[in-house]
């Protein structure tokens, strides 16, 4: 099938360009659009990899929901263009090279990898993929399903004591 | 012809979204129709009558009215987002209706079997139009900042945190429905509802279901929320933010963010009819055969009732033009009263009645209701509609799990 591979490399081409707009724009509102289209993009991909649970989660909780508090606190504090500072030493002499490495390293695995081996999923699994994950979620991984939204609980109310004005 | 005939479900796909986006682009300049002509009459008006046999014919000059206005692009905006903004807004909203099931998935088309009523059936269907619509604000938010501008600015930011808000209540209230059917699925959601309207889920008076007259309540008031639609139109409240977010926008922009907020409103209401109306159901048990009938009958008593309005109240090029629909009218339903045809035409037909009564209480809201003040709206959505949703939602899931609990 040639069809999910054009569709493949369209949402990596966008989710990569995605990501490098986000590091270059100058304005944070295109910086934050540059993020959802990233975000929308790996959906896709979740999508064609027969995960479509975790794809719309993907979308409802990233794009849905955390892009829009950032794209209103941007606009709230209305914040203008930013300044761009120059290349870091750090940066130029160990952190190049070092990315270089890495995606050379990444190249050399895919390269090697069996191709389709991981991606070919069964038919079933796709049919049945929300209920089988509420099921682990609710029965194997109960305790650090419930760990973690307690987590985030602790950190609502300390961001919510945070904000509160001093009386 | 050879790929036509190598690829038949791809183009049997695209066949169905091309048409799907006719009958919505119809439906929408329709709906414009039917609320102004609603809303004059609630407030003792005529409404539009010159363009067309009773304005009918006003959408389409509408239409042409804003293709042809001079597109207005203001030079402080950041243009980009600012032409993004529009499309953004009404492709999502599109989006969102093509996940929806017209009618039962057993009518097939026929050489690919392919469900001629929907144009996809996914298992998580439900899941991804929240996801589509949970998109939708961006349209709004993002004209509001580029226009670079006050008022618009104030309806971006107000709409943002009214959607952010309102999105929570909405997706709770829905819960409880999703826990009754124990599916994702629209046409299994609607399925479960099947026999009359006393087993719809919100009324629920069947076994091992619980009845969402709550959680419709609460989806309903979310929803209109959702849509930025009177009494929570606050986004672009004309009295304070003269058009809100979209004040700078002119011509066909400014008609594609009117698109969106009615493609939006349809998709809520395809929505609320599915998970509490029962979808593609007829409201009648099974048994009462005559019920086949029914869309074709109303369609002769409206052609009946044309047939009388031109000839009596209509002159000139009017009453030419209202025959054209009395004929339509009086063709369409002699052709439904066809067995054949009644029986495949059921499903769509109640869908699309469930959905123009919701539509019409919609716009009754409109025309009754005063706008919300913007802290009221927001300790309504937090303090009182959250709650309810929540308390729906346990209640639910304690009575879904009762007999579980007393046997164990």
């Amino acid at each position: 099938m040639i069809l999910p591979l054009i569709i493949f490399a369209l949402c990596a081409l966008l989710a990569v360009g995605g990501a490098v707009a986000l590091i270059l724009a100058r304005e944070p509102i295109h910086s934050a659009l540059a993020l959802i289209l990233v975000m929308v993009s790996l959906a896709v991909v979740y999508l064609l990899l027969g995960a479509p649970f975790v794809a719309a989660v993907q979308i409802i909780v990233y794009a849905g929901a955390v892009m829009v508090l950032f794209v209103f606190v941007i606009m709230l504090l209305n914040t203008g263009a930013e300044e761009h500072t120059s290349f870091s030493k750090i940066a130029k002499f160990v952190g190049v090279p070092l990315g270089l490495v890495l995606m050379l390293w990444i190249g050399h695995w895919m390269f090697h990898a069996q191709a389709g081996s991981a991606i070919g999923t069964a038919e079933g699994m796709v049919q049945s993929s929300t209920t089988e994950l509420s099921k682990m979620l609710f029965q194997q991984y109960l305790f650090p399903f419930e760990a973690t939204s307690i987590l985030i609980l602790i950190a609502l109310l300390g961001a919510l004591v945070m904000a509160r004005k001093e009386e | 012809m050879g790929f036509i005939t190598q690829h038949p479900v791809l183009v049997a796909s695209v066949v169905k979204i091309a048409v799907l986006l006719f009958i919505v682009m119809t439906a929408l300049a329709y709906v414009t129709w039917a609320e102004r002509k609603i809303i004059a009459h609630i407030q003792s008006r005529w409404g539009p009558y010159f363009v067309g046999a009773h304005g009918l014919l006003q959408p389409l000059a509408d239409g042409l009215k804003f293709l042809f206005k001079e597109d207005i692009t203001p030079p402080v905006t950041d243009r980009l987002v600012y032409t993004l903004a529009p499309f953004l807004a009404l492709s999502l909203a599109l989006t969102a209706i093509a996940l929806i099931p017209f009618g039962p998935p057993n009518v097939l088309i026929p050489i690919v079997s392919q469900q001629a009523w929907s144009v996809t059936d996914l298992n998580i269907g439900l899941l991804l139009v929240f996801a589509i619509t949970s998109m939708g604000v961006y349209g709004v938010a993002l004209a509001g900042w580029s226009s670079n501008s006050k008022y618009p600015l104030m309806g971006g930011l107000r709409s943002s945190a009214q959607m952010i808000s309102y999105e929570v209540s909405l997706t709770m209230s829905v819960v409880g429905v999703v826990l009754v059917a124990g599916t994702l699925s629209f046409n299994e959601i609607i399925q479960r509802q099947s026999g009359a309207f006393w087993h719809w889920n919100i009324f629920g008076i069947q076994r091992g279901s619980v009845p969402q007259i709550i959680g419709f309540l609460c989806y309903f008031i979310a929803a209109i929320a959702e849509t930025n639609r009177v009494p929570f139109d606050l986004p672009e409240a004309e009295t304070e933010l003269v058009a809100g977010f979209h004040t700078e926008y002119s011509a066909f922009k400014f008609a594609m963010f009117f698109m969106a907020e009615y493609a939006n409103m349809i998709t809520v209401s395809c929505l609320a009819t599915i998970l509490f109306f029962g979808g593609w159901l007829s409201p009648f048990p099974d048994s009462w055969k005559w019920q086949i009938f029914l869309p074709g009958a109303g369609l002769v008593l409206l052609g009946i009732y044309c047939a009388y309005d031109t000839l009596t109240e209509m002159r000139g090029i009017a009453r030419l033009q209202l025959a054209v629909v009395t004929v339509l009218a009086l063709g369409g339903g002699l052709l439904c009263l066809i067995p054949a045809v009644a029986s495949v035409i059921q499903g769509p037909f109640w869908f699309t009645t469930k959905i123009a009564l919701i539509l019409f209480f919609y716009i009754w809201m409109r025309g009754t209701l005063p706008r919300f003040r913007y802290d009221q709206l927001m300790s309504f959505g937090w303090k009182l509609l959250l709650p309810v949703s929540l308390a729906n939602l346990v209640v639910t899931a304690f009575v879904m799990m009762w007999p579980w609990l007393r046997h164990g």
